[in-house]
């Protein structure tokens, strides 16, 4: 008689994979990656492939460092280096790239202990980092290169008055040819990566729906002016926040109720970042300072086990 | 009936064996029957090496009041009494009967005269019958709540959730007749209000007859369940059908609740006419190491290699050969060991399918949070469990509700990172027990 596995049950596992899943992510960002390099030119597809190789890399060469088993294959990184990249403008010099994927991967992930450890979000992370050391690379626009911009001022600088010009039109918005960051700029593209998305069950359309809804309504609460309240929608690093970062599993709630009340705390940080603070984009701290909320949030809204006494 | 429904992880269905008609296989050389077939004490055998032995003729007493009598499956004699390693790890004596090919019945086999409840407790005692769903619990036992006036409604497990097993669907389908009197049988000696039987929607020929079979008695309401995993275990079967939820620390009882799988039901009334115990089972061979899946009728204490063979043998190598379905069933050692009393089925898979998954980290994906049927969160347990501190780990598995997980698989199932959630909730069970604080 030949060996046979004795192992606890289930003996059979979903065809679903985490590898899976991070692919589909990949997927669902490169209508934003081409849009981003159509718009602004290949200066994108250098600072994407900067980005991606640096993550690789550093993961790759951090796990022999410290003799841990080989992670690279999961994917993560380069979904981590592709929505930094996307984060940047295209023309950020390729050793700020770099520094900002090394921190990401190594100082926000790896260090926490690889993929699923992490607090904070590290892609969003890296673009603070980045913001807070080079200036250049988030804040202010890019131009986009196949039209004519009046501008270089990304619209949340133009209305919140810290530069002046003209405000591109929302039909504008909508495609992208405004400044800003290479993926920030396409909501369509951004839109047709939330579709497939939720097509594949990756994600629940409630937290960018409720995210950007909060915006939205307290937008209009405030201004109480329609097109500026959609401008605010269209504007930033709202929507592919929203979208791909406001939706990492394993920095917000585990729950469906956590996750939705934490889309509602990032819409509120944004708008009172964007309004009152000093900074004209609130996005990345918005979602950052609601990573750092969620374990309480998960464990406020746990569920109640069906039958459990109350503890 | 609730609002909604628990219990939604899509498991595959594989229920190649839903068309065909069961076979009776031929008598084994030997059988094996283990003291230990149940949960609760083993049987304490009654007979030597040396005695003659007929089929129905009691070879084991229950061994305590949580246990039950076991049976000789064939006429022969008693070639020896072993030890046998249990696929849960204990150990218990096995009765080996060398088999003279004649199957004759006891002669003191006979109906069961009964006109009261103790009787009827008594008779299911000496019938041998345990929950044949896959749980084993003595049957006996469950009905000893009415006496304290506690049961109300049966509730009856047709759902048959398990991958590939469908030897329930054939009682339903064959022998809805028996179901009618064994629930005849129940209605009599119990005070039931209600009769519920829950039904995948997978099965409509099985719902359909059913609800033909009982139109006279509108007490008896079969539900038609989601197909989906786990509709069979008790407290989703109970709320999806009653509405009503078992508490923490509780029994079906503590809801006026019984719960039976349908084959017991109709082993109950066939038993009621014949006399002869439980001896037999309808045992679904399938997995992707099995030749010709089919569903075949077997003396109990038959060595699973004879079943196979008897289907028609391997097709693939197999890497892993289970008592049950796939999701909760036991993986055994060799194929030696014997069809039990709450064999269903004998899944065999070929070695690609029995390799394990690769475990990567935790992505806190929530899905098997929202597979959880009960609404725990399973990483919780596992992040509890690598607390060094014992009574620190011990509380927070009592906080995470560890008690409450029924080890349906659903968590393990649906997570992408293959993390061993179910299995490291068993572990955590048993490690509460030992650390746990004493009460």
């Amino acid at each position: 008689m030949n060996k046979l596995t004795v192992s606890s049950s289930p003996h059979i596992h979903t065809s679903n994979s985490t590898q899976r899943i991070m692919l589909d992510v990949i997927i669902a960002l490169l209508p934003t990656a081409v849009a981003g390099t159509v718009i602004f030119g290949l200066g994108s597809l250098l600072v994407m492939g900067v980005c991606v190789a640096t993550a690789i890399l550093s993961e790759f060469l951090f796990n022999i460092i410290v003799k841990k088993e080989q992670t690279v294959s999961d994917l993560s990184a380069i979904v981590t280096g592709l929505i930094l990249a996307l984060n940047l403008r295209a023309d950020t010099p390729w050793w700020q790239c770099m520094l900002g994927t090394v921190f990401a991967i190594i100082v926000v992930k790896c260090l926490f202990g690889g993929l699923g450890c992490n607090f904070a979000n590290p892609a969003i992370t890296g673009r603070i980092f980045m913001m807070m050391s080079f200036a250049s690379a988030v804040g202010g626009g890019a131009v986009p290169s196949i039209v004519e911009v009046s501008s270089s001022a990304t619209p949340l600088e133009l209305i919140s008055g810290n530069k002046a010009g003209a405000l591109p039109s929302l039909w504008d918005m909508l495609l992208g040819l405004r400044g800003g960051a290479i993926g920030e700029v396409c909501a369509l593209a951004i839109l047709l990566g939330f579709a497939y998305l939720v097509y594949r069950k990756v994600i629940h359309f409630e937290t960018p729906l409720i995210f950007v809804g909060t915006v939205f309504v307290l937008s209009l609460i405030i201004t109480n002016d329609l097109t500026l309240s959609l401008y605010q929608v269209l504007s930033g690093g709202l929507l592919f926040g929203a979208v791909f970062m406001a939706t990492d599993y394993v920095t917000t709630p585990i729950t469906r109720t956590g996750k939705m009340v934490f889309a509602v705390g990032c819409g509120l940080i944004t708008v009172l970042i964007r309004f009152f603070g000093s900074y004209p984009e609130g996005v990345s701290f918005a979602i950052l300072l609601m990573n750092i909320l969620s374990p309480y949030i998960e464990k406020w809204t746990a569920k109640r086990p069906l039958g459990g006494k109350k503890a | 009936m609730p609002g909604f429904m628990l219990g939604k992880t899509h498991v595959p269905h594989r229920k190649n064996t839903a068309g065909m008609e069961s076979v009776r296989m031929p008598v084994p050389e030997t059988v094996i029957i283990p003291t230990s077939q149940h949960i609760g004490a083993p049987a304490t055998p009654t007979v030597k090496v040396g005695d003659t032995v007929y089929v129905g003729t009691k070879i084991g007493e229950a061994g305590g009041y949580v246990s039950s009598p076991i049976h000789s499956s064939v006429s022969g004699k008693v070639k020896k009494i072993d030890s046998l390693l249990l696929v849960g790890g204990r150990s218990c004596a096995a009765i080996v009967i060398e088999s003279d090919g004649l199957m004759t019945p006891d002669p003191s086999v006979a109906p069961p005269k009964v006109d009261n409840l103790d009787g009827f407790i008594a008779a299911v005692r000496e019938s041998g019958l345990v929950g044949l769903g896959g749980a084993g619990f003595p049957t006996a036992v469950k009905l000893d709540a009415e006496k304290k006036g506690l049961i109300h409604r049966l509730v009856i497990n047709g759902a048959e959730c398990e991958p590939y097993i469908t030897s329930d669907t054939l009682t339903m389908r064959n022998d809805a007749d028996y179901i009618r009197e064994g629930v005849k049988l129940l209605q009599k000696y119990l005070t039931l209000e209600e009769v519920f039987i829950g039904i995948e929607s997978n099965k409509p020929d099985c719902i359909e007859k059913l609800r033909e079979t009982f139109s006279y008695d509108e007490t008896v309401k079969v539900v038609s369940l989601p197909s989906t995993y786990p509709q069979g275990a008790e407290k989703v079967l109970i709320y999806n059908t009653t509405g009503l939820i078992v508490p923490e620390g509780g029994l079906p009882a503590d809801v006026g609740c019984l719960v039976m799988n349908v084959t017991s039901v109709a082993f109950l009334a066939k038993y009621f006419e014949t006399g002869m115990p439980l001896v037999e089972k309808c045992v679904t061979v399938d997995g992707s190491a099995i030749k010709n899946p089919m569903n075949v009728i077997a003396p109990i204490g038959t060595p699973v290699e004879k079943l196979i063979e008897f289907t028609g043998g391997f097709s693939k190598e197999p890497g892993k050969i289970m008592y049950g379905g796939p999701m909760m069933g036991s993986a055994m050692y060799s194929a030696e060991y014997p069809v039990l009393k709450n064999t269903n089925a004998i899944v065999a898979l070929d070695k690609k399918d029995a390799k394990p998954p690769v475990q990567r980290n935790c992505i806190h994906c929530g899905r098997c949070v929202a597979a959880c049927p009960i609404g725990l969160n399973p990483t919780l347990f596992a992040r509890s469990m690598k607390v060094e501190d014992k009574a620190e780990r011990a509380a927070r598995l009592e906080e995470a509700k560890i008690g409450l997980c029924m080890e349906c698989g659903c968590c393990s199932f649906v997570c992408p990172s293959a993390r061993p959630l179910v299995q490291t909730n068993r572990l955590a069970k048993a490690d509460l027990r030992a650390n746990g604080a004493k009460k």
